[in-house]
Formats: structure tokens, C-alpha cells, sequence
């Protein structure tokens, strides 16, 4: 038979290119109807950006937002029929759209809502209570690892890219400006995002890479000049982003700073 | 810092907290619920058929684009103070 | 009436269910009223755990599920995608539902998904293909599918089958069961200009497993013809409802479901459209 779809589709995707020939309804011509196509397909993708961008769209306007998800549809369609997965190629295209170069930490708010969404749809564990951790001595708390709920995400941007994301999404203070590290966690089944205290990004990183908590805060100091480890794992327990402790992790190395 | 003061800076960090005391009760149960919203969604129905905007949105492409953000974006203030200005910089339209 | 078939390919009840909406998951449990099944999009539970997995493991417990997917592009020039064939196995697996549907229509492209049911012209090399694909999903999935009639638009000159003898013909040559869209054939009548009584008269109702009812809209063509699309934003219209009381007079009570995707409305007025479905399968509404 004919191959049909790929002229279809480019007519579709570009309203100047002309209607496939061929489209009859009883003989008629009904070159017309192909617009139901070129408006369903389009639109249909437009709403699932609005939908998983929802920051990105109060921050742009709903305007301006749906005429560059056109834009973006049509430059990265889904390459998947999972459309919780449509949107991963948003942060870069933020980052090449000319018309939003002035926003310099759309990109970052992209990727945190991206993470929000990825959270969402990660495996459900359950945490480990606080009553538990508090009843283990310090010393071997310490010494074992720490795993974390497979929902947690972390980002570091160079904006203030967790408060905008709070200012747009659930009504928090106008943002002002400065990096945020950023924590996003789930308690039962809503990803928040919160913002991580100073040296909490490089205690996280090596925690989740199966680091003892002695190793993790020991990287933090040497990495940054102030370590709030108390309100770190406050956050942990407080997000229950805490789901085992593991005895038997590699003590710590010697030396290590 | 030695492996000695790290260890000592944990047992207090640990017990400031863990401490009972400065645990919120209930803390899960009482947090405002966000309703994240998840994501476009599959379904097998059509959209908006002949009547919407899909077949004008090629005209937003490009050099012709004339859109500016309205949003919030407004509201943020830039460091270099240039207040998430309305009107997109010079530098930044296409060629 | 005529004995309901396709009992492999569908276990779902002869009653009504309607598209599980994650808004309703509390009225669903305490007050189904004549609703006896839900249907899911396949496609919405593909994620790791989270609300819609654990929403979805605790209305299983309580309800049959009618599994529809949307994204296997079985219409299409290309073979089924095979990781999204896994992930319907995986899916399928432990929801073991009462039924597998999918559409006969297109939505993949060169790797690219377009998140729409796109049409395809019905001639004999298009249903030896469609045939194929329906053939491995089968074998892929371990089980009988049914597979869905579309709203149409328009037509392709290069058709040489209608759609009744296209879909009977992948039914009797795959053995998969077919879900009868009520809605689709009221629409597609209206645009297509045929007899939508004719279609249903005519229909294989020895293989129907499933029905759908659900909502359209009116719009007109740029030539100034009319022009229903297929939205499932409304209420199911009257023309459907007599169309549908015609279906259950040839065939008995089928698993009969209620769409609504957009501008969903509130629990009690999508278990109202459930009822006035019991209703009719109950001999309580007659066509005159």
C-alpha cells in the first residue's frame, strides 16, 4: 500500500504544507477535515505541557506559553506514547528559545518541575519513623547508611528557582534573588520541593551514593563553609525521605577530609 | 575538620534533630497538601476539532515571532535589576 | 438476542462501568451506585507507584477492570512498539484485568508518538497488516484483545473496503474480540454520511465484548457540512442512546461503558449516565 503516515504527518505538523492528496468523504473532496488532525494533534500536546509545566506557564503567560509549546511540539514531539514522560527536551529548549534569553532561570524552574513530575510517578516506599531514628545512639547512627526513598530528586541551580517555583505553584513570597539547592521529596504521594540548608546538597549527593553519614558530612565540610547538618536531617526525617538504615557500610576512610 | 570533630559535630547535630521534643507531630498528616499536578494525561478522546488554534500557531515561529511573556516573570526581580523586563532585549530576538 | 460471546477476550460484567477519573476515587468506593466496572488508560499507569498505582491497586480490589490502551498505534505502517509492549505486559500482570481494548487508528510515526487516533485507508494489504499487528500483541500480551471502531472525518480514495467488512475481516482473522463505540458510529455516520441503524444491524455482535457510549461535539466543515467530533466532553446525546437501545435488542446486555475525559463532571452525573445505561439493559428504556 501507499505509505500514507509520513505525509500525514509533516501536513499535520505544518499547516503551509498542502493536505494529502486523496481525503474523500463519498467522492467529495474533504481536504478541509484535515484540520480536525492539525488542530487535535497539536493541541492535544500543547495541553499535556500546560498540564506538566504549570510553573513555566504562570511565569510566561498562557499566551505566550501555548504559542512556544507549539513551537516545542513540533521541534521535540514525544518519542513515547507515556505522555508523563513528554516534556524531558523542555529545559533545553528553554535555554535556545530566543524570546525567553531574558529569563535566565526558566530552564532550572523546567527541570524542577520536570523532577516534581519524575517523583510523582517513582515507587512508594515507606520511611523509616522518626521515634526510630532518634532512639539510635549518634555514634552508630554515623557509622551506617542511610537510604533514601527512590521519589527524592535533588537540583542545584544558580537561581531562586525552588521559591519561584513556590511563589507560582502554592502562593509563597515573592522570590528574592540567590542560588537554592533544592530538595524535592514526597510524603505519601505529593513531590514538594524544599529548599536545602547550607552544605544539605553535598551531604545528599553522598548519601545517595551509599556514603555512611560520617563520610557525607565530612565531604560537606570540606566542600562548604558552613554545614547545617541538623536541619539537613531534620528535612529528611520531616519529608520521610529516610527508608532504611543499612548497618555494615564501609566505615570511614582514613584521612578522608 | 579531623574524623574525631566530625563525629562529635554528628552526635549533636543527630541530637538536635532527633530530639523529641522539636519533632512536629504529626507532621505528614498535617502539611497542606499540594496537589502537584501530574502531568498531561493519554486518553482516546479528539480536542477541539476544526475551531482552535493549532493551524495558526506556524505563524508564532521564527522571525515572526512577536509574542512577549505576560506572566509572573514580571514579578521577579533579576539581579542585574533589569526586573524580568516585559520587552525581550535587543540581543536576545532572533537575527 | 443472541448468547454474549468473546467470554476470553472479556470479563467484564453486562452492566455498566464508567472511565475511572482520579477525582471520583472516593464517591467510586462509597457510592458506585449502578456502576459495576471501571475502565483505565493503559497508558496513565505506566509510572513506578505513586497516587495512580495505589489508587488503581485499591479500586481493583473493589471492581472489575477494563484496561484500554491508547498508544499501540496497531493502525500504523510500523510493528507495535515492543517497550511499550512490555510495559502493558508489566501493567497487565499484576492488575489482571477483565479486558484489554485498543483502537483500531494510528498515533506513532518514525519513533515519534502524536497522542491522537489517526485514520487509515481499509484495503487488503492495510488489513493484512492490521491483522499482524493485532496477531502480535496477542502473542505479546498472553491474552485476546478487543479492538475499538473509530470516529472518522473524512475517507481515503484508496479505500476499497468499508470499515464493517475491515473490522469483521481482523476479527475473524485474528480472533480478537471488537468493542463496539456507539459514539464513534454516530459520529462517523453523521460525517461520512451512511445509516448509522444499517451499521449496527449489520454489525458482528458474536464478537462484541465491550460497548462505548460517550459524548460529542458539533462543528461544522469549512465546505459549511456538519462535522461531530469525537471529544467525550458531554453527556452521551440522544441519537447514541436510541442507537445504543437498538444494539441491546439485537445483543442483550453488554459491558457498557461510560466516556467522559474532558470537562469532567461530577460523580453524580456520571453514575446518572451509568444508571440510564442499567436502565436500558434492564429493559427499563425501550426505543419506540
Amino acid at each position: 500500500m501507499t505509505a500514507r503516515q509520513a505525509g500525514f504527518i509533516s501536513a499535520v505538523l505544518d499547516p503551509e504544507r498542502p493536505v494529502p492528496p486523496g481525503l474523500v468523504n463519498k467522492s467529495r473532496q474533504a481536504t478541509g477535515r484535515f484540520s480536525v488532525y492539525r488542530n487535535n494533534v497539536v493541541v492535544g500536546l500543547i495541553e499535556a505541557l500546560e498540564s506538566s509545566f504549570p510553573v513555566i506557564r504562570k511565569l510566561l503567560g498562557d499566551e505566550f506559553f501555548m504559542a512556544m509549546a507549539g513551537v516545542f511540539v513540533r521541534r521535540f514531539p514525544p518519542t513515547s506514547p507515556v505522555l508523563s514522560h513528554f516534556g524531558k527536551d523542555m529545559p533545553e529548549f528553554l535555554l535556545s528559545f530566543p524570546p525567553v534569553a531574558h529569563l535566565p532561570y526558566l530552564p532550572d524552574v523546567a527541570r524542577l518541575e520536570q523532577l516534581v513530575r519524575e517523583s510523582y510517578h517513582e515507587a512508594d516506599a515507606k520511611p523509616v519513623s522518626a521515634e526510630f531514628i532518634a532512639s539510635l545512639p549518634p555514634e552508630k547512627l554515623s557509622q551506617t547508611q542511610l537510604l533514601m526513598a527512590p521519589s527524592i530528586r535533588l537540583l542545584r541551580s544558580d537561581h531562586p528557582i525552588c521559591s519561584i517555583w513556590r511563589a507560582n505553584a502554592v502562593g509563597g513570597p515573592k522570590p528574592s534573588y540567590g542560588a537554592e539547592d533544592v530538595l524535592i521529596a514526597r510524603r505519601e504521594f505529593d513531590p514538594e520541593p524544599v529548599v536545602l540548608p547550607s552544605g544539605g546538597y553535598e551531604i545528599l549527593q553522598m548519601l545517595l551514593s551509599g556514603a555512611s553519614l560520617l563520610d557525607a558530612f565530612g565531604h560537606a565540610n570540606a566542600e562548604c563553609g558552613e554545614v547545617r547538618l541538623d536541619e539537613t536531617l531534620s528535612l529528611l526525617v520531616r519529608y520521610g525521605a529516610i527508608t532504611e538504615i543499612r548497618n555494615g557500610a564501609h566505615a570511614p576512610v582514613e584521612g578522608r577530609q | 575538620m579531623s574524623l574525631n570533630r566530625n563525629a562529635i559535630a554528628i552526635a549533636g547535630a543527630v541530637a538536635a534533630a532527633f530530639a523529641v521534643g522539636s519533632l512536629p507531630a504529626g507532621a505528614a498528616e498535617n502539611e497542606k497538601c499540594y496537589g502537584v499536578s501530574l502531568a498531561g494525561e493519554n486518553d482516546c478522546a479528539a480536542g477541539p476539532g476544526t475551531t482552535c488554534a493549532g493551524s495558526s500557531t506556524v505563524d508564532y515561529q521564527g522571525n515572526a515571532w512577536t509574542l512577549v511573556p505576560a506572566g509572573t516573570c514580571a514579578e521577579i526581580e533579576l539581579p542585574d535589576e533589569r526586573m524580568g523586563s516585559l520587552e525581550p532585549l535587543e540581543r536576545d530576538l532572533p537575527a | 438476542m443472541q448468547s454474549h460471546p468473546e467470554s476470553d477476550a472479556c470479563e467484564l460484567p453486562a452492566s455498566a462501568g464508567v472511565g475511572y477519573k482520579e477525582q471520583h476515587f472516593r464517591e467510586i468506593l462509597e457510592s458506585p451506585g449502578d456502576v459495576a466496572w471501571l475502565e483505565i488508560h493503559a497508558e496513565n499507569y505506566m509510572g513506578k507507584g505513586g497516587r495512580p498505582i495505589a489508587q488503581l491497586r485499591r479500586l481493583r480490589e473493589n471492581f472489575p477492570i477494563s484496561c484500554h490502551g491508547v498508544g499501540l498505534s496497531i493502525g500504523g505502517e510500523e510493528d507495535p512498539d515492543e517497550h511499550h509492549l512490555d510495559r502493558l505486559r508489566n501493567l497487565l500482570e499484576w492488575l489482571e484485568p477483565a479486558s484489554f481494548s485498543e483502537h483500531l487508528a494510528w498515533s506513532t510515526h518514525d519513533g515519534k508518538y502524536f497522542n491522537d487516533l489517526l485514520p487509515l485507508p481499509y484495503t487488503e494489504d492495510s488489513l493484512a497488516r492490521v491483522c499482524r499487528h493485532v496477531d502480535q500483541v496477542q502473542e505479546a500480551l498472553g491474552r485476546p484483545m478487543l479492538l475499538e471502531n473509530p470516529s472518522t472525518y473524512f475517507g481515503f480514495e484508496e479505500s476499497t473496503l468499508d470499515e464493517l467488512e475491515f473490522i469483521s475481516g481482523i476479527s475473524e482473522r485474528t480472533g480478537c474480540g471488537l468493542l463496539l463505540d456507539i459514539n464513534n458510529v454516530h459520529v462517523s455516520s453523521t460525517n461520512m454520511l451512511f445509516d448509522p441503524a444499517d451499521y449496527i444491524d449489520s454489525f458482528p455482535f458474536d464478537r462484541v465484548g465491550e460497548i462505548h457510549l460517550g459524548g460529542h461535539e458539533e462543528d461544522q466543515d469549512p465546505e459549511g457540512a456538519t462535522l461531530l467530533i469525537d471529544n467525550h466532553a458531554a453527556a452521551v446525546a440522544d441519537p447514541v442512546w436510541e442507537l445504543y437501545a437498538r444494539a441491546i435488542d439485537i445483543a442483550g446486555p453488554l459491558p457498557t461503558l461510560i466516556e467522559w475525559d474532558n470537562d469532567v463532571p461530577d460523580w453524580s452525573v456520571l453514575s446518572a449516565e451509568a444508571a440510564r445505561a442499567s436502565r436500558v439493559m434492564t429493559g427499563q428504556v425501550r426505543t419506540s
